[in-house]
């Protein structure tokens, strides 16, 4: 079942018209012919009703009454008309005024409802075959007879049924004709409509595996919803290579510095004779060691930010499980004991959509900057804030300078920014999470003069959760 | 059962016997073909004579072997009504019916008598000479004007039925009730043929009105008819059948026959499979011998297909150009002329003519 699910969803667009346009031609199909059948017959029906009727009318008015008795002679001209149907029987029964036969078959009875005789038309049979009759009736009022005499006249139907096949025939050969265009306009159609599917397809395969700039987009509607997605997946995709390549180059560029440091350091180490020195030196090398490894530690979260970013969905996250989260994993009692940390957070949730490990990473190194470069103490809270949900870290301390605030600001739109010190890298990820979901990193002075770095964000519904 | 059942069943068998008059006249004569207590047998009633028909018979006897033929000739008059008796009774009757009176035959087939057979030879007959597939036209024979060649100088041979009025017309004609031909109330083929007659031409009113004047004579049977115009009796014998009196002609020089060049009637005998056949099987081999090659030449030779119809042979130039033949095809239409209250009149006027003897 899988499989012929599959196989459905793989059918080529030629195929699907190819049938829709079958079935379209086969319901039809059936449908006309019906109605053509049913056409067919009405028409037969009264083309021969007619025949009767001219016929009987005929013989009624050849009738003459000689000596008080009607007197008929049959008119030859009456029964060559009913032979236009060369295969069928005549019927035919003259009754007079009392309804006694004057000539013909007795064994045609009138229908003895009125109803039956629509028109002057019924149908009946004729020596056991269906058969169709018409009356007609002549009035007489002579002194010597008064009264009606009526003509039936009637025939047996295979001329009828003849036409109506005819009809239905030649009705079915039109519509035959009919879905034979249909279908090659169809193709012609089909093959126009995937023109410019195949035109696309062209251009991607001829395309230079590393050139991702945007298609053409001047083709129909309906296909540049697909060109515009595969636009922007290249575009992602272009991104995502681009901070791969920065990445790398970043992380070469900045460990090649506490590399090197390091190294010299244990240069001189080699070269130092005294012990006391050599104690000095170990030190320097041990905390050395330890930035090199919180550098490290940033590159990979903000690596891991930026791959989350572009790659992961979408989901609701309520920004004070965030602030809560990082409060209670407690890194910053590692990085400087003697700093008091708050938490302030609402009763309402702050919800937005994100990913929650990206939010968590770019608060940690906010609170991480807060610790190393501000003052005691540390607030981390989540708040909402005129329809933008914020998550902050704000210290008692003035934060940098205003030139340093407004270089960093040029900084973060030149994507610069990373290759400065650890705390560059800290803002670099938080930066990156702000510009991933859609958000912005805002570093001000708050009203009461503490130095505030928040992410701000737009609030998801709530209702939607 | 009571003796008196019995007697009372015997008295219901044998009354309509008695009572009806068609079913107590008896055929005219009979002949068998074939060979003695054949195990399978073909009952044939039909209006031709049997001395004309036997040896196409006996042609068809050739290719089927084993069958016995009984062949029963009957006035068309008669056939009509026993062959009607039989389908309406359900009675076994006849396994082949074939009539000149072709008129009596379409009104059979009109009232489901018939039984309906189709090869690849009745296909290949003309639409005029089958109807429904139940009816075919065997035959073709004219209906010709016959005279005395010793008694009727050459330039009174009527050519035309305009020249038999002209040769009726002065009083004291010769030929004044010395004109023979079908008594239509007697002959269904006489009735055909003077109805078909007054559907053709007008001529036929002024026909019939010379024909009483000079007190022309009204008779039964084609053999009759030729006999006497052969005999001096008659000296000129009105639409009587062609083959009949091209049979009477090579065997007596003093007939002579015209096919009228204004118009030549042209009848083809029907035949008919009753529904009520018991050997359907032999009687569609009959039929299917009678439009074959062998079973034509056989009809050829029997004059049935009449050489004077054929233009090639040109027969003493009175071979007629096709415009002025016409055939009585088998129609519907044909039932007019059996209608009751029709035929009574057509006959009344026609008793008008011929007072009688």
């Amino acid at each position: 079942m899988a499989d012929f699910y599959s196989r459905l969803a793989a059918t080529s667009l030629t195929a699907r018209v190819a049938l829709g346009v079958a079935f379209l031609l086969v319901f039809g199909g059936v449908i006309v012919s019906i109605a053509a059948f049913a056409y067919g017959r009405e028409a037969a029906r009264s083309a021969y009703d007619r025949l009767l009727l001219g016929a009987a009318t005929g013989i009624a008015s050849a009738i003459t009454v000689q000596d008080g008795k009607p007197v008929i002679e049959l008119p030859m001209s009456a029964f060559e008309l009913l032979a236009l149907a060369p295969e069928d029987r005549i019927g035919y029964r003259i009754m007079g005024p009392e309804g006694e036969t004057l000539t013909g078959y007795d064994e045609i009875v009138l229908p003895s409802n009125r109803r039956d005789l629509r028109d002057g038309f019924f149908d009946g049979t004729f020596f056991g075959e269906p058969a169709r009759f018409a009356v007609v009736s002549r009035r007489f009022a002579e002194r010597t007879l008064n009264g009606t005499v009526n003509v039936v006249v009637g025939q047996t139907l295979i001329a009828r049924n003849d036409m109506a096949y005819d009809i239905t025939r030649k009705a079915l050969y039109v519509l035959a004709a009919s879905g034979l265009a249909m279908l090659l306009l169809a193709a012609v159609v089909v093959r126009s409509v995937l023109k410019p599917l195949e035109t696309i397809a062209g251009g991607l395969a001829a395309r230079d595996p590393h050139d991702l700039t945007p298609v053409d987009t001047a083709v129909p509607r309906e296909t540049a919803v697909m060109i515009n997605a595969l636009n922007g997946f290249m575009a992602r995709l272009d991104r995502q290579m681009n901070s791969m390549r920065h990445l790398i180059s970043d992380t070469a560029h900045q460990l090649r510095t506490p590399v090197a440091a390091l190294r010299a350091q244990a240069d001189l180490f080699s070269d130092e004779q005294d012990l006391s020195r050599k104690e000095k030196i170990v030190e320097r090398i041990q905390t050395r060691t330890a930035s090199l490894g919180r550098l490290l530690d940033q590159m990979l979260s903000q690596a891991l930010v930026i791959h989350r970013g572009d790659s992961v969905r979408r989901e609701k996250v309520d920004l004070r499980d965030i602030a809560l989260d990082v409060f209670e994993a407690g890194d910053h009692a590692v990085l400087n004991p003697e700093f008091d940390v708050l938490l302030e957070i609402g009763e309402t949730p702050v919800l937005v959509l994100a990913d929650e490990p990206s939010l968590k990473e770019a608060l940690k190194n906010l609170l991480g900057n807060a610790v190393r470069y501000g003052q005691s103490p540390v607030r981390i809270g989540a708040s909402l804030t005129g329809g933008r949900a914020g998550i902050w870290v704000e210290d008692s301390g003035k934060g940098p300078g205003d030139e340093v605030l407004a270089d960093l600001g040029a900084r973060f739109n030149k994507g610069t920014l990373s290759r400065q010190a650890s705390s560059g890298l800290g803002l670099a990820i938080a930066h990156s999470v702000a510009l991933a979901f859609g958000g912005e990193l805002v570093l001000e002075r708050t009203a009461s003069g503490r130095f505030r770095a928040a992410l701000l964000f737009a609030a998801a519904e709530e209702a939607a959760a | 059962m009571t003796a008196v059942r019995r007697l009372l069943y015997l008295a219901l068998a044998v009354l309509p016997a008695l009572f009806l008059p068609g079913a107590t006249r008896a055929q005219e004569m009979v002949e068998t073909y074939g060979q003695e207590g054949a195990a399978e047998s073909l009952l044939v009633r039909s209006t031709t004579d049997i001395a004309v028909f036997g040896p196409v018979v006996e042609a068809f006897l050739k290719t089927r072997p084993g069958l016995g033929v009984r062949y029963e000739q009957w006035g068309s008059n008669e056939l009509y009504r026993l062959t009607r008796a039989d389908c309406r009774n359900g009675t076994e009757g006849a396994d082949i019916v074939i009539s000149s009176a072709v008129h009596q035959m379409v009104k059979l087939v009109n009232e489901a008598c018939a039984f309906s057979h189709v090869s690849r030879l009745t296909e290949r007959l003309p639409d005029a000479l089958r109807w429904r597939d139940e009816l075919w036209g065997i035959t073709r024979e004219p209906a010709v004007i016959v005279y005395n060649r010793e008694l009727v100088p050459p330039g009174d041979i009527p050519q035309t039925r305009f020249d038999l009025l002209d040769l009726l017309r002065p009083s004291g004609t010769p030929y004044a009730g010395r004109v023979a031909t079908y008594d239509i109330e007697e002959s269904g083929l006489g009735y055909l043929f003077a109805f078909a007659d007054a559907q053709e031409a007008s001529t036929f009113g002024a026909l019939q009105e010379s024909f009483g004047r000079t007190r022309a004579v009204s008779t039964c049977c084609s053999a009759d008819i030729i006999e006497g115009v052969a005999e001096g009796q008659y000296l000129i014998a009105y639409n009587v059948l062609g083959s009949y009196a091209q049979g009477y002609e090579l065997k007596d020089e003093r007939i002579g026959i015209v096919l009228p060049s204004d118009y030549t009637l042209v009848l083809s005998r029907a035949l008919m499979i009753p529904k009520q056949a018991a050997n359907k099987e032999a009687a569609e081999q009959f039929l299917d011998f009678l439009l074959s090659s062998e079973g034509t030449l056989a009809l050829r030779n029997a004059l049935l297909i009449s050489p004077l119809l054929e233009t090639e042979e040109g027969n003493e130039g009175e071979a007629l150009s096709s415009t002025a033949l016409r055939p009585i095809g088998l129609s519907p239409a044909l039932l007019v002329a059996l209608d009751a209250l029709t035929r009574e009149t057509f006959l009344r006027r026609w008793r008008a003519t011929f007072p009688g003897p």
